[in-house]
């Protein structure tokens, strides 16, 4: 029997659906060790406590609460601290966190500060004997490494959407636990002075839109995007993204790069418009379920991945494509 | 202001890879390798930071076998003043194990800046520059795409899904480089030739405990062979209809 830990993220004073897939993911590792407690720490500022039922419902046993007024952001000292001392105070085995740009800069300061190793960047994971193992895609997503952590607790970051956030079997009406946070907010060094941007209205985010349809130099100017941005409001729960090529252009917020060296996503859908499928770009969506591509060239390397293809002109087929996917839509 | 800029040597990526005999590797015939990509801008944001802030000294430093001082001399050739090789048989996968090395080199070295690449391309673990912070007592901000240093302080801008982080800090501090920030600056003749005088020291890596291991390496399941529904935009219909009956995405 062995109690979990996950760090469940919050962003703006809402949870964030990486939170959820950690709980899963820590109630999984719980309940195939013999049925320990799962542990899940909240921090944000005031109001956050009322966010831990949810937790409960992915299966949480307990719910650590954070709430300070200074933490309505991220203060990289103070969750390092704070999530330190709460994973030794829960007695966990291991302890989950999200890779998103928060978890991948929480979890290593995490790991250090308790001198335990972390594996990055799962796509499965368990609990073996002595030790977590897992799938870490490696080399640009060509290599799949298994990989092997021993110590107490093992700690590991979960790749966004590779693990699907399930309400629990037996969802749990959690047990939650105040504390406060194990550094004063007011005595850090590193402070984040601003958070800005985000979803403007009605785009979704790439980690957690079910739909993203990404735009390349087949595009031929920036104004055309607005083709793919059409298309993605036809699927009403998508989000759009690029190559690397127009994001360095300039035509789109380098934010939105997908790829080795932008955002590693994994939807349900992919639809890729112009894109040639560079390596780099392969690199950082070939593990969506599902791949559609819109290129005119038949020899392009994005066919070579795609599950369904069509050769042509863009600016004939999105707009037809998006008349369609309007009608399909409005059938349901 | 001194400056140490952390480098790994990766392969190139733009290869069919096939893994070695005992399963846990690559094949290293016929590979190609390189600064890992984000690194190129480490170094390249140490040399911008050298010129604009006056004469101090920018050191580079890579852990692993002697292939690593080719990609030491490469940083030498671009610019930076003198390199160390903390020497191991290989890379271990443990980013804690290569973090306690790097800190034990970095602890009395009196660096007002420490910078990383986001991560390496190989791996893409990004651990090591967060832990080496971490062991050092340092302020770290990582996967920085702006950045700004004047008067012992930083400002710097990471990218979140879907937004942008403002953070400031003090110096000294430890600074992990996302792409965007600069363009990495090829060596120039004249560099690759005064790269071959500079200092470049070589000492045992002091690695921490691994605990971390590879068990096993494969290539990712081949996507089964995708096919092209039709050309142009009467091929829609068809699309759509497999995307709800076969795909069931619509």
């Amino acid at each position: 029997m062995a109690n979990t830990f996950a760090f469940a993220e919050a962003r703006g004073g809402e949870l964030r659906k990486v939170a959820h897939e950690a709980v899963t993911v820590a109630r999984q590792l719980a309940d195939s060790s013999g049925g320990g407690e799962v542990h899940a720490l909240l921090i944000g500022g005031p109001g956050i406590a009322a966010k831990a039922e949810q937790l409960g419902r992915y299966g949480a046993d307990v719910v650590h609460v954070v709430e300070h007024a200074e933490l309505a952001g991220y203060s990289p000292e103070v969750y390092a601290a704070t999530v330190a001392e709460r994973i030794r105070a829960s007695g966990a085995r291991a302890a989950i966190f999200s890779s998103s740009a928060l978890g991948r800069d929480l979890a290593p300061r995490v790991a250090a500060t308790l001198d335990v190793s972390l594996a990055s960047d799962l796509t499965t994971v368990e609990l073996q004997g002595d030790a977590l193992t897992g799938k870490h895609p490696t080399h640009t997503g060509k290599i799949v490494t298994s990989v092997r952590l021993t110590g107490t607790p093992a700690l590991a970051t979960i790749r966004p959407g590779a693990v699907t956030a399930e309400a629990a079997a037996q969802p749990k009406q959690a047990r939650v636990e105040t504390v406060q946070p194990a550094l004063d907010p007011a005595g850090v060094k590193v402070r984040v002075t601003a958070t800005e941007g985000g979803r403007g209205g009605k785009q979704l985010d790439l980690a957690e839109a079910p739909v993203i349809v990404s735009g390349g130099r087949g595009l031929r100017e920036a104004a055309n995007f607005k083709l793919v941005e059409e298309l993605a409001d036809a699927f009403g729960n998508a989000a759009v993204g690029a190559t690397r090529a127009v994001t360095d252009d300039g035509w789109r917020d380098p934010a939105t790069q997908i790829g080795q060296t932008g955002r590693l996503v994994n939807p349900e859908l992919y639809v890729a418009v112009g894109i040639s499928g560079a390596i780099q770009h392969l690199a950082g969506m070939r593990n969506s379920r599902v791949i559609v591509a819109i290129n005119k060239d038949k020899d392009a390397p994005i066919f070579k991945v795609a599950d369904y293809g069509i050769v042509g002109d863009l600016f004939e087929i999105v707009p037809r494509l998006t008349e369609e996917v309007k009608k399909a839509r409005a059938h349901h | 202001m001194k400056i140490a800029v952390c480098i790994k040597r990766v392969p190139d990526m733009d290869v069919r890879f096939s893994i070695a005999p005992n399963g846990t590797s690559l094949n290293e015939a016929g590979l190609k390798f390189d600064m890992s990509d984000f690194d190129g801008y480490a170094v390249e944001v140490a040399l911008r930071l050298n010129e604009q802030q006056g004469p101090g000294e920018v050191t580079v430093l890579s852990l692993g076998p002697d292939g690593v001082q080719e990609t030491l001399r490469k940083a030498l050739g671009m610019g930076a003043d003198r390199a160390v090789q903390l020497k191991a048989d290989e890379v271990p996968f443990d980013g804690r194990a290569i973090a306690r090395a790097i800190a034990a080199e970095l602890k009395d070295g009196g660096y007002d800046v420490v910078l990383f690449g986001r991560m390496a391309t190989d791996t893409g673990n990004q651990t090591v520059g967060p832990m080496v912070a971490q062991f050092l007592g340092l302020p770290c901000v990582s996967a920085v795409t702006k950045l700004d240093i004047a008067n012992g302080k930083g400002t710097a801008q990471r990218q979140l899904e879907g937004a942008t982080e403002t953070v400031e800090f003090p110096l000294p501090a430890v600074i992990t480089i996302d792409e965007g920030v600069a363009r990495p600056r090829l060596p120039s003749l004249k560099g690759i030739m005064a790269a071959k005088k500079k200092p470049l020291e070589t000492k045992p890596a002091q690695l921490g405990e691994i605990r971390l291991t590879v068990q096993s390496m494969a290539l990712p399941p081949e996507r089964p062979a995708g096919r092209i529904v039709g050309e142009g935009a009467d091929a829609v219909p068809e699309l759509v209809r497999l995307l709800q009956t076969e795909a069931k995405v619509l």
